[in-house]
């Protein structure tokens, strides 16, 4: 069952299921994408979290941050570990030794870009391609950060990070970004969507649209990490609209596979350097010999918009 | 509901089928499995059993044994009757998950079909998979044969579920030799044997959302040590529980379980000790040893691995004056597992026996009987002198020069 979007008197009088008490870095966005999914429901939740910054800030014995069903495995089985769980709540409704079968339980795995491009694809594709009804929220900060800034498959062409740093003969990360999203749709996931905090609308709506949809769902969220993207940490709202304003990261929803709606066009479209000029990790790019970066990924930026309208308009 | 098969007193099942068909009568409420052999036949059988409608429960097929393992603790912390079958590199890619099963106490149940760890890649029996899982925290039983992969698959449920145990367990027997060889398996009825493992019984279920549970917690120097600490004093106090369970066994059907195995140890001089099918031929060749050269041979095997039978092992071993421990598994540098065990129980009793160390059977290489009494001879050298007269280890059934190390 969904709930009514809250507004702010809601949000200030209502229980979170997600607790404020956590350890996560003041400024991480983290905090805002679990809590809203968290919100965003009455129906029961099993979660389920890779090891990550989420993982090792929100249950470190004896406190837990989860006012739900909650489970950490290892770093790449989070799909794994919430659909097995899923399997079991169909085992037992079958058998008819569920406590209360009538009220609807929800499965939702969250994980990092680490967790999710990387170490744990394979079982994200695998738990996918079983067609588990179940939700996987990629916590996407386009780096390892909780491991200490590594690049990822997520990492965009030009960041520097702690194993891509720039440097005297390096302007940082040289591979593009994987798009994660074009392939889990191409395994024919009935719902996938990309999401950003600061349009907390659309996202809630996309949560819930998410959980409504019978069979695997896959959300990926941005989310600005105000630590390895190096921008104060009172800015992640900021740094987050330029991410949606310049396009760099659009806002959109494929379903069954093809049918591609956006769901956000800024009305005033940005250059993608003003995204990139708040942000420690890309300044070296603003130095003149790689500054044709700058152009090449606007350039990028503006072929993927072109593609997303025209997908859009053709419906495939 | 599943439909019950009506079994004949006698079937005619190998060790795969022995064990598909124990996980059929434990009405299991999930199953995450990944194809390997020598395995395969028993996911086979419970794949068949469930299209023919014998099965209720959800089968779940993931895309490797990491996952299997990962959604079996998924599942079991969800609430139900787990388990996974699975040999070699398949148990090696589960390692991860095998801690963090027994660290989340899950009673997981392992029909581990013992296989040979590449490089070089075989298919064939050894116990290299088996030692690989020796620290994981998981109950460790051995097979010796198909009956014994049926009786042990059946106890491990229960053994698992105990409430005070709530521990892994896995269950081994040999690949191919027990696996893919057909003999006489008297089985239980289904609602005997349903019966006998009795209702799952939940603590502390995800899907009881009355009080959720944070599950896989982290835990750093304040608190790690206290809970690994607890979960080895679980599997230390889960032998009662185990001996328990084999004597309510015992009483159901006469066939009778001890942690400790021993075959003509009443007067016997020389020992093997050993694992696997490797035992059956052992307490053979013993008898003929007794027969034709007078030899006082006897066998013992370790049926419990994991907890380790210390006091049992001690007791059974007390007059013996030479003991061969057999280790099928590359010692990777050091002496075999067996070996290691058995002389540290040994040396804290008040005999001190010859103990020797004779690596076999890797990647499947037969163990001839007589092999096995070449063994016996060498120990019986032993034995006579009070010392060590043969190599400390020793690589039996090895083609080329003789190999021996620790001399």
């Amino acid at each position: 069952m969904s709930k009514i979007i809250k507004n702010l008197k809601q949000f200030s009088t209502s229980n979170d299921r997600f607790e404020g008490a956590h350890l996560l870095c003041p400024g991480c966005a983290h905090s805002i994408i679990v809590r809203e999914l968290l919100n965003c429901t009455d129906d029961n939740l099993v979660i389920a979290n890779a090891t990550g910054c989420l993982e090792v800030c929100t249950a470190v014995y004896p406190h837990t941050s989860w006012d739900a069903s909650w489970i950490h495995i290892g770093f790449e089985n989070a799909s794994t570990a919430a659909t097995g769980a899923e399997a079991m709540y169909k085992a037992l409704k079958n058998k008819g030794r569920l406590k209360d079968p009538d009220k609807p339980v929800k499965f939702v795995a969250f994980g990092g870009d680490g967790a999710t491009y990387d170490i744990g694809f394979q079982f994200l594709s695998g738990a996918v391609e079983r067609g588990h009804d179940f939700t996987y929220i990629c916590l996407d900060n386009e780096v390892y950060a909780n491991t200490g800034g590594q690049r990822s498959s997520s990492t965009p062409i030009g960041a520097s990070t702690t194993t891509t740093p720039a440097g005297r003969v390096s302007y940082g990360n040289k591979k593009m970004k994987k798009d994660i999203v074009a392939i889990m749709a191409s395994h024919g996931a009935p719902y996938v969507a990309q999401v950003a905090p600061n349009k907390w609308k659309d996202m809630v709506k996309k949560y819930q649209k998410a959980l409504a949809t019978e069979g695997p769902v896959f959300i990926n969220a941005m989310s600005a990490c105000t630590t390895e993207w190096k921008f104060p940490s009172n800015e992640t709202i900021e740094v987050s609209d330029l991410a949606t304003d310049s396009l760099v990261f659009p806002l959109y929803e494929i379903e069954d596979g093809h049918k591609l709606t956006i769901t956000y066009r800024p009305r005033n479209i940005i250059p993608v350097r003003d995204y990139l000029g708040v942000q420690g990790r890309f300044k070296h790019l603003f130095k003149k010999e790689n500054e044709y970066l700058i152009d090449e990924m606007q350039k990028t930026v503006n072929a993927k918009w072109e593609l997303l309208q025209k997908r859009e308009e053709a419906g495939v | 509901m599943a439909e019950k098969l009506e079994l004949q007193e006698v079937e005619v099942w190998d060790g795969n089928m022995a064990f598909a068909q124990a996980m059929r009568q434990a009405q299991i409420d999930v199953v995450a499995a990944y194809p390997i052999t020598p395995s395969t036949p028993t996911v086979h059988g419970y794949a068949k059993f469930l299209s023919d409608g014998y099965i209720d429960g959800e089968f779940v097929l993931v895309e490797s044994e990491h996952a299997a393992m990962s959604g079996c603790v998924g599942a079991a912390a969800a609430g139900g009757r787990v388990a996974t079958a699975t040999s070699s590199q398949g148990f090696a890619l589960m390692v991860e998950v095998l801690y963090q099963a027994s660290g989340m106490r899950l009673p997981i149940v392992l029909a581990l079909v013992n296989r040979a760890l590449a490089s070089p890649l075989n298919v064939n029996g050894d116990h290299s998979d088996m030692y690989l899982g020796r620290d994981a925290g998981w109950i460790m039983i051995d097979a010796f044969n198909a009956q014994e992969a049926y009786d042990l698959m059946l106890m491990g449920f229960k053994i698992a579920e105990d409430l005070s145990v709530r521990l892994p367990v896995m269950v081994n027997q040999d690949g191919f030799i027990t696996s893919h060889t057909a003999q006489n398996v008297r089985p239980l009825s289904d609602e005997a044997a349903y019966k006998f493992i009795g209702e799952y019984k939940e603590v502390n279920p995800m899907l009881d959302f009355c009080k959720p549970v944070t599950y896989g917690a982290q835990t750093e120097e304040d608190w790690h040590f206290e809970f690994k600490a607890r979960q080895h004093k679980a599997l230390m106090d889960s032998k009662s529980v185990i001996e328990k369970v084999f004597e309510e066994f015992k009483e159901l059907t006469s066939r009778e379980y001890s942690v400790v195995e021993s075959y003509d140890m009443e007067d016997a001089e020389v020992a093997i000790v050993a694992l696997g099918s490797t035992v059956e031929s052992a307490v053979q060749a013993a008898r003929d040893l007794r027969e034709n050269e007078g030899i006082k041979a006897g066998v013992v095997a370790t049926r419990v691995i994991r907890p380790f039978p210390y006091e049992e092992i001690k007791e059974t071993l007390k007059n013996v004056k030479a003991i061969a421990t057999l280790d099928r598994s590359a010692p990777g540098g050091t002496l075999g597992m067996l070996y290691n065990e058995i002389t540290a129980t040994l040396y804290q009793g008040d005999s001190k026996p010859v103990i020797n160390n004779y690596i076999y059977g890797l990647g499947g290489r037969d163990m001839t009987q007589e092999d096995i009494k070449e063994i016996f001879r060498d120990i019986k050298k032993n034995a006579d002198a009070g010392t060590l007269v043969t190599p400390l280890q020793q690589f039996s059934g090895l083609r080329g020069p003789k190999l021996s190390f620790f001399n």
